[in-house]
Protein backbone atom coordinates (compact mmCIF):
# COMPACT_ATOMS: atom_id res chain seq x y z
CA UNK A 1 0.00 0.00 0.00
CA UNK A 2 1.65 3.01 -0.80
CA UNK A 3 1.02 6.32 1.39
CA UNK A 4 -0.75 9.35 0.99
CA UNK A 5 1.20 12.10 -1.07
CA UNK A 6 0.29 15.04 1.37
CA UNK A 7 2.04 16.92 3.02
CA UNK A 8 2.78 19.05 0.14
CA UNK A 9 5.75 21.02 0.66
CA UNK A 10 6.66 24.16 -0.87
CA UNK A 11 10.44 25.49 -0.58
CA UNK A 12 11.61 29.04 -2.06
CA UNK A 13 9.02 27.92 -5.12
CA UNK A 14 8.57 30.52 -7.88
CA UNK A 15 7.01 30.39 -11.05
CA UNK A 16 8.50 32.89 -14.00
CA UNK A 17 6.63 34.40 -16.94
CA UNK A 18 8.49 35.17 -19.83
CA UNK A 19 11.55 35.79 -17.68
CA UNK A 20 9.37 37.87 -14.96
CA UNK A 21 8.96 36.16 -11.52
CA UNK A 22 5.30 36.51 -11.04
CA UNK A 23 5.04 34.68 -8.00
CA UNK A 24 7.60 33.38 -5.38
CA UNK A 25 9.26 32.84 -3.46
CA UNK A 26 6.76 30.80 -1.78
CA UNK A 27 6.80 28.58 1.64
CA UNK A 28 4.28 26.75 2.58
CA UNK A 29 3.07 23.35 3.36
CA UNK A 30 -0.28 21.45 2.48
CA UNK A 31 -0.98 19.01 5.81
CA UNK A 32 -2.52 15.80 5.06
CA UNK A 33 -6.46 17.57 6.42
CA UNK A 34 -8.29 20.49 6.38
CA UNK A 35 -9.65 22.95 3.60
CA UNK A 36 -7.48 25.65 2.83
CA UNK A 37 -8.83 28.62 0.96
CA UNK A 38 -6.34 30.95 -1.47
CA UNK A 39 -7.54 34.58 -1.08
CA UNK A 40 -6.08 38.08 -1.96
CA UNK A 41 -7.00 40.18 -4.75
CA UNK A 42 -6.87 40.14 -8.56
CA UNK A 43 -3.30 39.80 -9.83
CA UNK A 44 -2.13 38.36 -6.50
CA UNK A 45 -1.44 35.09 -7.90
CA UNK A 46 -3.21 33.00 -6.62
CA UNK A 47 -4.41 31.06 -9.45
CA UNK A 48 -0.69 30.84 -10.35
CA UNK A 49 0.40 29.34 -6.85
CA UNK A 50 -2.85 27.15 -7.36
CA UNK A 51 -1.01 25.97 -10.79
CA UNK A 52 2.23 25.87 -9.45
CA UNK A 53 1.21 23.24 -6.76
CA UNK A 54 -0.76 20.85 -9.46
CA UNK A 55 2.30 21.12 -11.63
CA UNK A 56 0.75 23.00 -14.46
CA UNK A 57 3.02 26.09 -13.79
CA UNK A 58 6.60 25.12 -14.23
CA UNK A 59 8.41 25.90 -10.90
CA UNK A 60 11.33 28.26 -11.84
CA UNK A 61 13.08 28.29 -8.62
CA UNK A 62 12.53 26.41 -5.47
CA UNK A 63 11.32 23.14 -4.27
CA UNK A 64 7.68 21.90 -4.57
CA UNK A 65 7.58 18.34 -3.43
CA UNK A 66 5.41 15.64 -2.38
CA UNK A 67 5.39 12.86 -0.03
CA UNK A 68 5.24 10.28 -2.87
CA UNK A 69 7.23 10.18 -6.37
CA UNK A 70 5.93 13.10 -8.74
CA UNK A 71 4.06 10.01 -10.95
CA UNK A 72 2.51 8.88 -8.18
CA UNK A 73 1.43 12.15 -6.87
CA UNK A 74 0.49 13.44 -10.50
CA UNK A 75 -2.09 10.62 -10.63
CA UNK A 76 -4.04 11.62 -7.17
CA UNK A 77 -4.63 14.91 -7.96
CA UNK A 78 -7.47 16.91 -9.70
CA UNK A 79 -7.97 20.58 -10.37
CA UNK A 80 -10.91 22.11 -10.94
CA UNK A 81 -10.68 25.58 -13.56
CA UNK A 82 -12.38 28.73 -13.08
CA UNK A 83 -13.36 28.41 -16.67
CA UNK A 84 -14.82 25.18 -17.18
CA UNK A 85 -13.20 23.04 -19.72
CA UNK A 86 -15.82 21.02 -21.62
CA UNK A 87 -15.12 18.47 -24.05
CA UNK A 88 -16.73 17.50 -27.01
CA UNK A 89 -18.62 15.05 -25.64
CA UNK A 90 -22.24 13.99 -23.91
CA UNK A 91 -21.70 15.37 -20.11
CA UNK A 92 -22.31 11.23 -19.07
CA UNK A 93 -18.77 10.92 -21.39
CA UNK A 94 -16.86 13.74 -19.70
CA UNK A 95 -17.30 12.66 -16.31
CA UNK A 96 -16.38 8.96 -17.15
CA UNK A 97 -13.17 10.39 -19.29
CA UNK A 98 -10.42 10.52 -16.58
CA UNK A 99 -11.48 6.89 -15.75
CA UNK A 100 -11.31 5.77 -19.27
CA UNK A 101 -7.87 7.24 -19.59
CA UNK A 102 -6.62 5.05 -16.23
CA UNK A 103 -8.12 1.96 -18.28
CA UNK A 104 -11.19 1.75 -16.44
CA UNK A 105 -13.60 -0.45 -18.43
CA UNK A 106 -16.06 1.32 -20.93
CA UNK A 107 -19.23 -0.21 -19.33
CA UNK A 108 -18.17 0.58 -15.67
CA UNK A 109 -16.72 3.90 -16.40
CA UNK A 110 -20.21 5.02 -17.90
CA UNK A 111 -21.70 3.40 -14.56
CA UNK A 112 -19.76 5.35 -12.34
CA UNK A 113 -20.42 8.60 -14.08
CA UNK A 114 -23.81 8.04 -14.20
CA UNK A 115 -23.96 7.87 -10.43
CA UNK A 116 -21.54 11.02 -9.96
CA UNK A 117 -23.88 12.91 -11.94
CA UNK A 118 -26.83 12.01 -10.25
CA UNK A 119 -24.85 12.98 -7.09
CA UNK A 120 -24.19 16.37 -8.45
CA UNK A 121 -27.36 17.44 -10.01
CA UNK A 122 -26.86 15.99 -12.90
CA UNK A 123 -28.55 12.94 -13.54
CA UNK A 124 -30.93 14.97 -16.10
CA UNK A 125 -28.52 15.61 -18.51
CA UNK A 126 -26.72 12.42 -19.02
CA UNK A 127 -27.41 12.62 -23.11
CA UNK A 128 -26.52 16.27 -23.54
CA UNK A 129 -23.69 17.55 -25.00
CA UNK A 130 -21.07 19.14 -22.40
CA UNK A 131 -21.08 22.15 -23.84
CA UNK A 132 -24.39 23.46 -24.22
CA UNK A 133 -24.64 23.30 -19.68
CA UNK A 134 -25.22 26.30 -17.97
CA UNK A 135 -22.24 27.99 -16.21
CA UNK A 136 -23.46 26.04 -13.00
CA UNK A 137 -23.97 22.35 -14.87
CA UNK A 138 -20.63 23.10 -16.04
CA UNK A 139 -18.97 23.50 -12.63
CA UNK A 140 -20.99 20.70 -11.06
CA UNK A 141 -19.66 18.66 -14.31
CA UNK A 142 -15.96 19.89 -13.92
CA UNK A 143 -16.44 18.83 -10.06
CA UNK A 144 -17.76 15.71 -10.62
CA UNK A 145 -15.08 14.85 -13.42
CA UNK A 146 -12.23 15.31 -10.81
CA UNK A 147 -13.97 13.64 -8.09
CA UNK A 148 -14.41 10.72 -9.95
CA UNK A 149 -11.14 8.96 -9.84
CA UNK A 150 -11.16 10.19 -5.57
CA UNK A 151 -8.37 12.31 -5.51
CA UNK A 152 -6.34 12.46 -2.40
CA UNK A 153 -6.27 16.49 -2.78
CA UNK A 154 -8.18 18.46 -5.09
CA UNK A 155 -7.14 21.99 -6.16
CA UNK A 156 -9.92 24.47 -7.18
CA UNK A 157 -9.80 27.69 -8.55
CA UNK A 158 -12.88 30.26 -8.19
CA UNK A 159 -14.93 27.49 -8.87
CA UNK A 160 -18.03 29.96 -7.98
CA UNK A 161 -17.35 32.64 -9.86
CA UNK A 162 -19.95 34.08 -11.65
CA UNK A 163 -22.59 31.55 -9.78
CA UNK A 164 -26.00 32.54 -8.47
CA UNK A 165 -26.35 31.54 -4.82
CA UNK A 166 -28.48 28.64 -5.43
CA UNK A 167 -25.44 27.01 -7.51
CA UNK A 168 -22.65 28.35 -5.31
CA UNK A 169 -24.61 26.82 -2.07
CA UNK A 170 -24.73 23.05 -4.42
CA UNK A 171 -21.42 23.31 -5.11
CA UNK A 172 -20.20 23.92 -1.45
CA UNK A 173 -22.32 21.46 -0.84
CA UNK A 174 -20.28 18.89 -2.89
CA UNK A 175 -16.86 20.08 -1.66
CA UNK A 176 -18.14 20.03 1.87
CA UNK A 177 -19.11 15.92 0.97
CA UNK A 178 -15.85 15.64 -0.75
CA UNK A 179 -13.75 16.69 2.50
CA UNK A 180 -16.02 14.59 4.47
CA UNK A 181 -14.88 11.55 2.19
CA UNK A 182 -11.52 12.29 3.26
CA UNK A 183 -10.48 14.62 -0.54
CA UNK A 184 -8.24 17.21 0.66
CA UNK A 185 -9.48 20.62 -0.28
CA UNK A 186 -7.39 23.85 -1.67
CA UNK A 187 -9.31 26.60 -3.09
CA UNK A 188 -8.95 30.04 -4.45
CA UNK A 189 -12.08 31.98 -3.80
CA UNK A 190 -12.97 35.98 -3.89
CA UNK A 191 -15.65 35.53 -1.54
CA UNK A 192 -14.97 36.19 1.58
CA UNK A 193 -18.64 34.99 3.08
CA UNK A 194 -17.47 31.34 1.30
CA UNK A 195 -14.33 31.12 2.70
CA UNK A 196 -15.36 31.81 5.86
CA UNK A 197 -17.93 29.06 5.76
CA UNK A 198 -15.75 26.51 4.39
CA UNK A 199 -11.66 27.25 5.55
CA UNK A 200 -10.21 25.49 7.92
CA UNK A 201 -6.97 27.40 7.14
CA UNK A 202 -6.18 30.47 4.89
CA UNK A 203 -3.40 31.38 2.45
CA UNK A 204 -3.69 35.14 1.98
CA UNK A 205 -1.55 36.09 -0.93
CA UNK A 206 -0.30 39.83 -2.25
CA UNK A 207 1.61 40.82 -4.92
CA UNK A 208 2.69 37.60 -5.91
CA UNK A 209 3.84 36.18 -2.25
CA UNK A 210 2.03 34.84 0.21
CA UNK A 211 1.29 38.05 2.82
CA UNK A 212 -0.20 35.37 5.71
CA UNK A 213 -1.31 32.02 6.54
CA UNK A 214 -2.72 30.19 9.47
CA UNK A 215 -6.00 29.17 10.62
CA UNK A 216 -8.92 30.79 9.40
CA UNK A 217 -10.48 31.39 12.86
CA UNK A 218 -7.22 33.08 13.82
CA UNK A 219 -7.36 34.97 10.00
CA UNK A 220 -10.49 36.13 10.42
CA UNK A 221 -10.49 37.17 13.81
CA UNK A 222 -7.32 39.02 13.81
CA UNK A 223 -5.28 39.20 10.43
CA UNK A 224 -1.63 40.47 11.04
CA UNK A 225 -0.97 42.42 8.43
CA UNK A 226 -2.27 45.23 7.07
CA UNK A 227 -3.35 44.37 3.88
CA UNK A 228 -5.34 41.42 5.07
CA UNK A 229 -7.04 43.24 7.55
CA UNK A 230 -8.00 45.80 4.59
CA UNK A 231 -9.11 43.04 2.11
CA UNK A 232 -11.52 41.40 5.21
CA UNK A 233 -12.63 44.59 5.97
CA UNK A 234 -13.98 44.70 2.28
CA UNK A 235 -11.40 47.72 1.54
CA UNK A 236 -9.82 47.96 -1.88
CA UNK A 237 -6.16 46.14 -1.85
CA UNK A 238 -3.55 47.47 -4.32
CA UNK B 1 -21.47 28.44 -75.32
CA UNK B 2 -22.48 25.55 -77.59
CA UNK B 3 -20.46 23.37 -76.17
CA UNK B 4 -21.17 24.07 -72.81
CA UNK B 5 -24.89 22.90 -73.47
CA UNK B 6 -23.91 20.29 -75.28
CA UNK B 7 -22.03 19.26 -72.57
CA UNK B 8 -24.73 19.18 -69.79
CA UNK B 9 -26.94 17.14 -72.88
CA UNK B 10 -24.29 14.82 -73.07
CA UNK B 11 -23.80 14.52 -69.09
CA UNK B 12 -27.60 13.57 -69.20
CA UNK B 13 -27.26 10.99 -71.89
CA UNK B 14 -24.24 9.59 -70.09
CA UNK B 15 -25.87 9.63 -66.74
CA UNK B 16 -29.40 8.27 -68.41
CA UNK B 17 -27.95 5.50 -70.62
CA UNK B 18 -25.82 4.72 -67.26
CA UNK B 19 -23.18 4.25 -69.97
CA UNK B 20 -21.25 1.07 -69.17
CA UNK B 21 -17.72 2.63 -70.00
CA UNK B 22 -18.71 5.79 -68.00
CA UNK B 23 -19.78 3.71 -64.91
CA UNK B 24 -16.52 1.65 -65.08
CA UNK B 25 -14.66 5.24 -64.81
CA UNK B 26 -16.50 6.73 -62.43
CA UNK B 27 -16.16 3.47 -59.81
CA UNK B 28 -12.38 3.81 -60.80
CA UNK B 29 -12.45 7.62 -59.83
CA UNK B 30 -14.03 6.48 -56.55
CA UNK B 31 -11.91 3.77 -55.84
CA UNK B 32 -8.49 5.50 -56.43
CA UNK B 33 -9.56 8.50 -54.67
CA UNK B 34 -10.92 6.90 -51.92
CA UNK B 35 -8.34 4.85 -50.58
CA UNK B 36 -5.82 7.49 -51.28
CA UNK B 37 -7.77 9.83 -49.24
CA UNK B 38 -8.42 7.09 -46.38
CA UNK B 39 -4.69 6.40 -46.38
CA UNK B 40 -3.65 10.01 -46.40
CA UNK B 41 -5.75 10.34 -43.23
CA UNK B 42 -4.68 7.67 -41.53
CA UNK B 43 -1.04 9.36 -41.59
CA UNK B 44 -2.29 12.71 -42.01
CA UNK B 45 -4.74 13.30 -39.06
CA UNK B 46 -2.20 11.54 -36.47
CA UNK B 47 0.58 14.02 -37.65
CA UNK B 48 -1.23 16.69 -37.50
CA UNK B 49 -2.07 15.80 -34.05
CA UNK B 50 0.93 14.77 -33.13
CA UNK B 51 2.68 17.79 -34.32
CA UNK B 52 0.36 20.18 -31.86
CA UNK B 53 0.79 17.94 -29.06
CA UNK B 54 4.80 17.99 -29.21
CA UNK B 55 7.53 19.76 -28.54
CA UNK B 56 10.73 19.06 -30.34
CA UNK B 57 14.10 21.39 -31.68
CA UNK B 58 12.83 21.67 -35.34
CA UNK B 59 8.79 21.42 -35.22
CA UNK B 60 8.58 25.12 -36.91
CA UNK B 61 10.09 24.15 -39.77
CA UNK B 62 8.58 20.70 -40.10
CA UNK B 63 5.31 22.34 -39.96
CA UNK B 64 6.43 25.62 -42.03
CA UNK B 65 7.68 22.46 -44.73
CA UNK B 66 4.70 20.53 -44.40
CA UNK B 67 2.49 23.86 -45.25
CA UNK B 68 4.60 24.44 -47.89
CA UNK B 69 4.30 20.53 -49.57
CA UNK B 70 0.55 21.69 -49.90
CA UNK B 71 1.35 23.12 -52.72
CA UNK B 72 3.18 19.98 -54.40
CA UNK B 73 3.39 19.78 -58.02
CA UNK B 74 1.38 16.80 -59.15
CA UNK B 75 3.40 16.70 -62.17
CA UNK B 76 6.66 16.50 -60.16
CA UNK B 77 5.24 13.89 -58.05
CA UNK B 78 4.12 12.09 -60.15
CA UNK B 79 7.67 12.21 -62.46
CA UNK B 80 8.86 10.62 -58.72
CA UNK B 81 6.24 8.06 -58.53
CA UNK B 82 7.08 6.88 -61.82
CA UNK B 83 10.69 6.99 -61.12
CA UNK B 84 10.58 5.03 -58.36
CA UNK B 85 7.83 2.54 -59.74
CA UNK B 86 9.53 1.94 -63.27
CA UNK B 87 11.42 -1.20 -64.20
CA UNK B 88 14.69 0.94 -63.41
CA UNK B 89 13.69 2.20 -60.49
CA UNK B 90 14.05 0.83 -56.54
CA UNK B 91 10.50 -0.71 -56.67
CA UNK B 92 9.94 -1.81 -60.01
CA UNK B 93 10.57 -5.21 -59.01
CA UNK B 94 6.50 -4.56 -57.81
CA UNK B 95 5.57 -4.04 -61.12
CA UNK B 96 3.23 -1.25 -59.91
CA UNK B 97 3.55 1.14 -62.29
CA UNK B 98 0.51 2.26 -64.68
CA UNK B 99 -1.70 0.20 -62.06
CA UNK B 100 -4.35 2.01 -60.02
CA UNK B 101 -2.49 0.83 -56.89
CA UNK B 102 0.56 3.70 -58.68
CA UNK B 103 -2.33 6.38 -58.66
CA UNK B 104 -3.23 5.77 -55.56
CA UNK B 105 0.66 6.23 -54.17
CA UNK B 106 0.71 9.35 -56.02
CA UNK B 107 -2.73 10.66 -54.95
CA UNK B 108 -1.07 9.71 -50.93
CA UNK B 109 1.97 11.87 -51.48
CA UNK B 110 -0.12 14.67 -52.92
CA UNK B 111 -3.16 14.79 -50.41
CA UNK B 112 -1.39 14.02 -46.63
CA UNK B 113 0.64 16.93 -46.26
CA UNK B 114 -2.59 19.00 -47.30
CA UNK B 115 -4.56 16.82 -44.54
CA UNK B 116 -1.51 17.17 -42.34
CA UNK B 117 -1.43 20.54 -42.68
CA UNK B 118 -5.20 21.40 -42.23
CA UNK B 119 -6.07 19.09 -39.26
CA UNK B 120 -2.51 20.72 -37.30
CA UNK B 121 -4.81 23.37 -37.78
CA UNK B 122 -7.63 22.62 -36.74
CA UNK B 123 -6.80 20.32 -33.70
CA UNK B 124 -4.40 23.49 -32.78
CA UNK B 125 -7.39 25.66 -31.74
CA UNK B 126 -8.61 22.71 -29.72
CA UNK B 127 -5.55 22.06 -27.91
CA UNK B 128 -5.29 25.63 -26.91
CA UNK B 129 -9.08 24.72 -25.26
CA UNK B 130 -8.22 21.37 -24.19
CA UNK B 131 -4.36 21.82 -23.12
CA UNK B 132 -5.23 22.53 -19.18
CA UNK B 133 -7.58 19.81 -18.67
CA UNK B 134 -5.70 16.95 -20.78
CA UNK B 135 -2.28 18.17 -18.94
CA UNK B 136 -4.06 18.17 -15.70
CA UNK B 137 -5.94 14.51 -16.10
CA UNK B 138 -2.54 13.38 -16.81
CA UNK B 139 -3.07 11.55 -20.27
CA UNK B 140 -0.40 10.36 -22.05
CA UNK B 141 0.67 11.72 -25.42
CA UNK B 142 -0.96 9.23 -27.15
CA UNK B 143 -4.42 9.66 -25.02
CA UNK B 144 -3.78 13.25 -25.95
CA UNK B 145 -3.67 12.53 -29.53
CA UNK B 146 -6.76 10.33 -28.97
CA UNK B 147 -8.77 12.95 -27.27
CA UNK B 148 -8.49 15.40 -29.79
CA UNK B 149 -8.54 13.76 -33.11
CA UNK B 150 -12.29 12.10 -31.40
CA UNK B 151 -13.25 15.15 -30.30
CA UNK B 152 -12.43 17.40 -33.45
CA UNK B 153 -13.84 15.14 -35.53
CA UNK B 154 -16.22 16.96 -37.45
CA UNK B 155 -13.96 19.75 -37.87
CA UNK B 156 -11.44 17.28 -39.16
CA UNK B 157 -13.48 16.25 -42.01
CA UNK B 158 -12.56 19.05 -43.48
CA UNK B 159 -9.26 18.39 -44.02
CA UNK B 160 -10.29 15.21 -45.00
CA UNK B 161 -12.95 16.71 -47.94
CA UNK B 162 -10.28 18.98 -48.76
CA UNK B 163 -8.11 15.88 -49.88
CA UNK B 164 -11.39 14.35 -51.41
CA UNK B 165 -11.47 17.67 -53.18
CA UNK B 166 -7.92 17.93 -54.41
CA UNK B 167 -7.46 14.12 -55.28
CA UNK B 168 -10.35 13.89 -57.40
CA UNK B 169 -9.69 16.32 -59.64
CA UNK B 170 -6.27 15.35 -60.07
CA UNK B 171 -5.01 14.81 -63.52
CA UNK B 172 -0.74 15.78 -64.00
CA UNK B 173 0.03 12.41 -61.24
CA UNK B 174 -2.44 9.73 -62.52
CA UNK B 175 -1.88 10.70 -66.24
CA UNK B 176 2.15 9.88 -65.32
CA UNK B 177 1.86 7.20 -63.53
CA UNK B 178 -1.62 5.38 -64.43
CA UNK B 179 -0.90 6.16 -68.33
CA UNK B 180 -4.76 6.48 -69.06
CA UNK B 181 -4.86 2.90 -69.91
CA UNK B 182 -8.42 2.52 -71.01
CA UNK B 183 -10.64 -0.34 -68.42
CA UNK B 184 -7.34 -0.45 -66.50
CA UNK B 185 -6.48 3.70 -65.64
CA UNK B 186 -8.74 5.77 -66.95
CA UNK B 187 -10.52 7.73 -64.84
CA UNK B 188 -12.76 10.72 -65.07
CA UNK B 189 -10.01 13.30 -65.21
CA UNK B 190 -7.82 11.53 -67.58
CA UNK B 191 -10.75 10.63 -69.60
CA UNK B 192 -11.69 14.15 -69.86
CA UNK B 193 -7.99 15.04 -70.77
CA UNK B 194 -8.68 12.49 -73.57
CA UNK B 195 -11.59 13.69 -75.16
CA UNK B 196 -10.67 17.68 -74.93
CA UNK B 197 -7.27 16.14 -76.83
CA UNK B 198 -9.53 14.29 -79.48
CA UNK B 199 -12.01 17.87 -79.78
CA UNK B 200 -14.73 15.73 -78.65
CA UNK B 201 -15.73 18.80 -76.12
CA UNK B 202 -19.29 17.84 -75.62
CA UNK B 203 -18.12 14.33 -74.51
CA UNK B 204 -15.24 15.80 -72.34
CA UNK B 205 -17.59 18.47 -70.92
CA UNK B 206 -20.51 15.91 -70.00
CA UNK B 207 -17.67 14.19 -67.83
CA UNK B 208 -16.87 17.44 -66.19
CA UNK B 209 -20.25 17.93 -65.06
CA UNK B 210 -20.13 14.04 -63.96
CA UNK B 211 -17.00 14.81 -61.72
CA UNK B 212 -17.67 18.22 -60.18
CA UNK B 213 -21.94 16.49 -59.87
CA UNK B 214 -19.56 13.34 -58.09
CA UNK B 215 -17.55 15.70 -56.01
CA UNK B 216 -20.56 17.83 -54.48
CA UNK B 217 -22.70 14.53 -54.37
CA UNK B 218 -19.54 13.04 -51.82
CA UNK B 219 -19.43 16.00 -49.93
CA UNK B 220 -22.98 16.12 -49.25
CA UNK B 221 -23.43 12.78 -48.38
CA UNK B 222 -20.37 12.83 -46.26
CA UNK B 223 -22.29 15.68 -44.25
CA UNK B 224 -24.83 14.21 -43.66
CA UNK B 225 -23.83 10.92 -42.64
CA UNK B 226 -21.68 12.74 -39.66
CA UNK B 227 -24.57 15.44 -38.96
CA UNK B 228 -22.38 18.57 -39.07
CA UNK B 229 -23.88 21.87 -38.74
CA UNK B 230 -26.77 20.03 -36.64
CA UNK B 231 -24.97 19.70 -33.53
CA UNK B 232 -22.84 22.91 -34.31
CA UNK B 233 -21.55 23.43 -31.07
CA UNK B 234 -19.56 19.87 -31.44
Amino acid sequence: MVGSILPLTLRGACAKFRGKMIVGPVDLTISTSGFTVVMGPNGSGKTTLLRLMHGLQRVAVGVVKWNQPETIARSRQAYVFQQPIMMRRYVVDCIAYPLLLHGVDKKQARDEATEWAIRVGLGHALKRPAPVLSGGEKQKLSLARALIRKPEILFLDEPCANLDGRAMREIETLLQQAQADGTRIVMATHYMGQACRLATDVVFMYGGKVHECGPATAFFDGPQTEKAAAFIKGDIVE
Amino acid sequence: MNDILQGFIEAARLIASLDRELVEIVMLSLRVTLSAVLIASIIGLPLGAWLVVNRFRYRRATIAVMNALMGLPPVVVGLFVYLLLSRSGPFGVLGLLFTPTAMIIAQVLIITPLIASISHQTIRDLWAEYHDLLISLNATRRQRIAALLWDGRRALLTAMLAGFGRAIGEVGAIMIVGGNIDHSTRVLTTAIALETGKGNFAVAMGLGIILIALAVGVNLLIHTLSRTERASIW
